[in-house]
């Protein structure tokens, strides 16, 4: 095989597990719009919020120190202890089913038979509000996150790769990791919604609120566990990007890079989550491979958002999306 | 006037019993308009009963206070010799009072069978964290309620659309699949709001027979609201007569059509 067809393929390969980490804030998205008609545009912040959390119950990290320091003069920053991650992650999961309660109990609970509009409205003030609250409560510096996930180059890929190909292809084994997590989740998903009865009830409070109401079904109920299961694949996702790259506040700009998938897959798809991640990750890798030497470089910065716009004009649904037919 | 305990026997022979939801002074306000106006009726056990009278006479809200969609400003609801204290819709089903809608609200992305399913949510005990946990049970327990959700199909008589997803229905069936899910939850009152608006004459006759199916199969208590007087003067043991957010009339088919009141009201001209 020539060596620009052995680049490329090591190209898209790296796209497919950058883009399954774009498919992780991806699911956040859906699973909240396909179980109350919401946009949430806080869910990239949510998987900030989740992984400053977890860090900071990692290390032992005092919450609201500055403001503490601040306002009595002290100077404690560390209980002195650390956590060990099987016991934060619960913590932190049980801290995000408790931000997912008061969600319901503080914006949504007011907003019962609002236009989407307003409720996203409100979604946009959760984020800037949750982005804040993670500043004075853990601190805004970048913070590096290890739940003993492996780092580094797949030996195994690599080793492979070079035996079939005469070429080893580098793959950072987190990747792999995070294209396994992302798999796992999924079916979790599939399985608590198509066959559990709390699942079902979840569907039918997406469709159909009154016809929920009339079966017995609590709508609050519902949509804490709505945005508990958001807020735990918030931190699924926050925990693979803040192992890959620290936990930064950048990493709530991923949720922007979530829309373009969610354009390609549909926002009421979990599976189109999933493949339009993966095809704007191999997508924004070859085009910046081929198209590097013609017009430079940078284009992953942009190349996801005009392939979103050429979505938008000839398949506004989405690959997986349901299309709206109205009848007249 | 009957006693509360005490029931009667219908004119084509079932016996009737005893009181199971009294509705004291109901007044139903929305700001200044009296959608209900000080009504007072019962549901006894097992019978058929109709709510009548034209458009805008507050059927439906009455419907929608004893489902709980609407709280009521002023009156009590009495069920099971208990007066219910204000509550939320999802409440009351969970008390087993089971509704169809004037509008049909079903979950029309869900499948027939899953649509039924969700009838049953109330009678499943698994919770969400023992359904987590053990998966084993949980998964028995499904198949318990599957089988009982295939009775009604099999009832109802809608196998042959039981994978069909609820959106690709006629309004006819649609309809059916909306009563077997109010059916699914062994209801003690079954609410049914206009079961009949829109159909043809054909589908008419088959919901009629539905709902005296129902009835007689399971004893279930039914109120129902319907425009189609043949059809009510046919199916309901008693009738209560509405206008104008008032109680014009109350009693048997028969007392109701010979009800002067009722005549100038709701069937305007008497047909002599």
């Amino acid at each position: 095989m020539s060596d620009t067809v052995l680049y490329a393929l090591e190209a898209a390969l790296n796209g497919l597990t950058v883009g399954i980490m774009y498919s992780l804030v991806a699911l956040g998205f859906v699973l909240i719009f396909k179980a109350s008609g919401i946009f949430n545009f806080a869910q990239g912040v949510m998987a900030l919020f989740a992984a400053l959390t977890l860090v900071g119950f990692q290390t032992g990290q005092v919450p609201f120190s500055h403001l503490i320091n601040a306002a009595f003069g002290t100077s404690i920053h560390n209980f002195g202890w650390t956590m060990p991650t099987l016991l934060a992650i619960p913590a932190t999961i049980a801290v995000m089913v408790g931000f997912a309660w008061l969600v319901e109990r503080i914006v949504l609970k007011h907003l019962v038979n609002q236009a989407p509009i307003i409720l996203f409205m409100a979604t946009i003030g959760l984020a800037y509000f949750l982005e804040g609250l993670g500043d004075i409560m853990w601190g805004a510096e970048v913070k590096p996150l290890n739940v003993g996930l492996p780092q580094g180059m797949s030996r195994w890929v690599d080793e492979t790769t070079f035996n079939l190909f005469g070429y080893g292809f580098f793959v950072d084994v987190l990747s792999l990791w995070a294209l396994a997590i992302a798999a796992v989740l999924v079916t979790a998903l599939v399985i608590f919604s198509q066959y559990t009865k709390q699942g079902r009830a979840l569907r039918a409070v997406a469709d159909d609120h009154q016809a929920a109401l009339s079966v017995g079904i609590s709508l609050r109920f519902i949509w804490v566990l709505t945005w508990s299961i958001a807020g735990l694949v918030a931190l699924v996702a926050g925990i693979m990007w803040g192992s890959k790259s620290g936990v930064q506040f950048s990493l709530s700009l991923i949720a922007l890079k979530a829309l373009p998938v969610l354009i390609l897959g549909g926002f009421t798809s979990i599976p189109g989550a999933i493949v339009g991640g993966l095809l704007i990750g191999v997508g924004e890798k070859l085009f910046d491979f081929f198209m590097q030497p013609v017009i430079g470089g940078a284009t992953e910065n942009w190349f996801a958002y005009m392939l979103a716009l050429a979505f938008l004009l000839f398949r506004p649904q989405g690959l997986f999306g349901e299309k709206i037919i109205e009848r007249v | 006037m009957l006693d509360s305990t005490e029931g009667y026997v219908t004119a084509d022979g079932r016996q009737i019993g005893g009181v199971v939801m009294e509705l004291k002074n109901i007044t139903l306000r929305f700001g200044g308009v009296e959608a209900i106006k000080n009504i007072s009726f019962d549901i006894r056990k097992g019978e058929i009963r109709a709510i009548i009278g034209p458009n805008g006479a507050g059927k439906s809200s009455m419907l929608n206070v004893i489902s709980g969609f609407y709280n009521p400003q002023e009156g009590d609801v009495i069920y099971k010799g208990y007066k219910r204290p204000r509550m939320r819709p999802y409440q009351v089903a969970r008390m087993g009072i089971a509704r169809t809608f004037q509008n049909i609200a079903l979950f029309e992305g869900m499948s027939v069978l899953d649509n039924i399913m969700t009838g049953r949510m109330n009678l499943m005990k698994s919770g969400f964290f023992s359904q987590a946990m053990w998966w084993g049970s949980a998964a028995r327990e499904e198949a318990e309620h599957r089988e009982k959700v295939e009775k009604v199909i099999d009832f109802l008589e809608i196998q042959p659309i039981r994978k069909t997803p609820v959106s690709r229905l006629p309004y006819g069936l649609k309809k059916r699949v909306e009563l077997a899910r109010a059916l699914a939850a062994e209801p003690q009152i079954l609410l049914l709001d206009e079961p009949m608006a829109g159909m043809n004459v054909e589908e008419k006759e088959d919901m009629s027979r539905f709902v005296l199916d129902v009835n007689d199969e399971f004893g279930t208590t039914i109120v129902l609201i319907e425009h189609d007087m043949g059809v009510v003067m046919d199916l309901s043991d008693r009738v209560v007569v509405m206008d104008y957010g008032k109680k014009i009339g109350d009693g048997t088919p028969d007392e109701v059509r010979n009800n002067q009141a009722v005549i100038d009201a709701y069937l305007g001209v008497a047909h002599e």
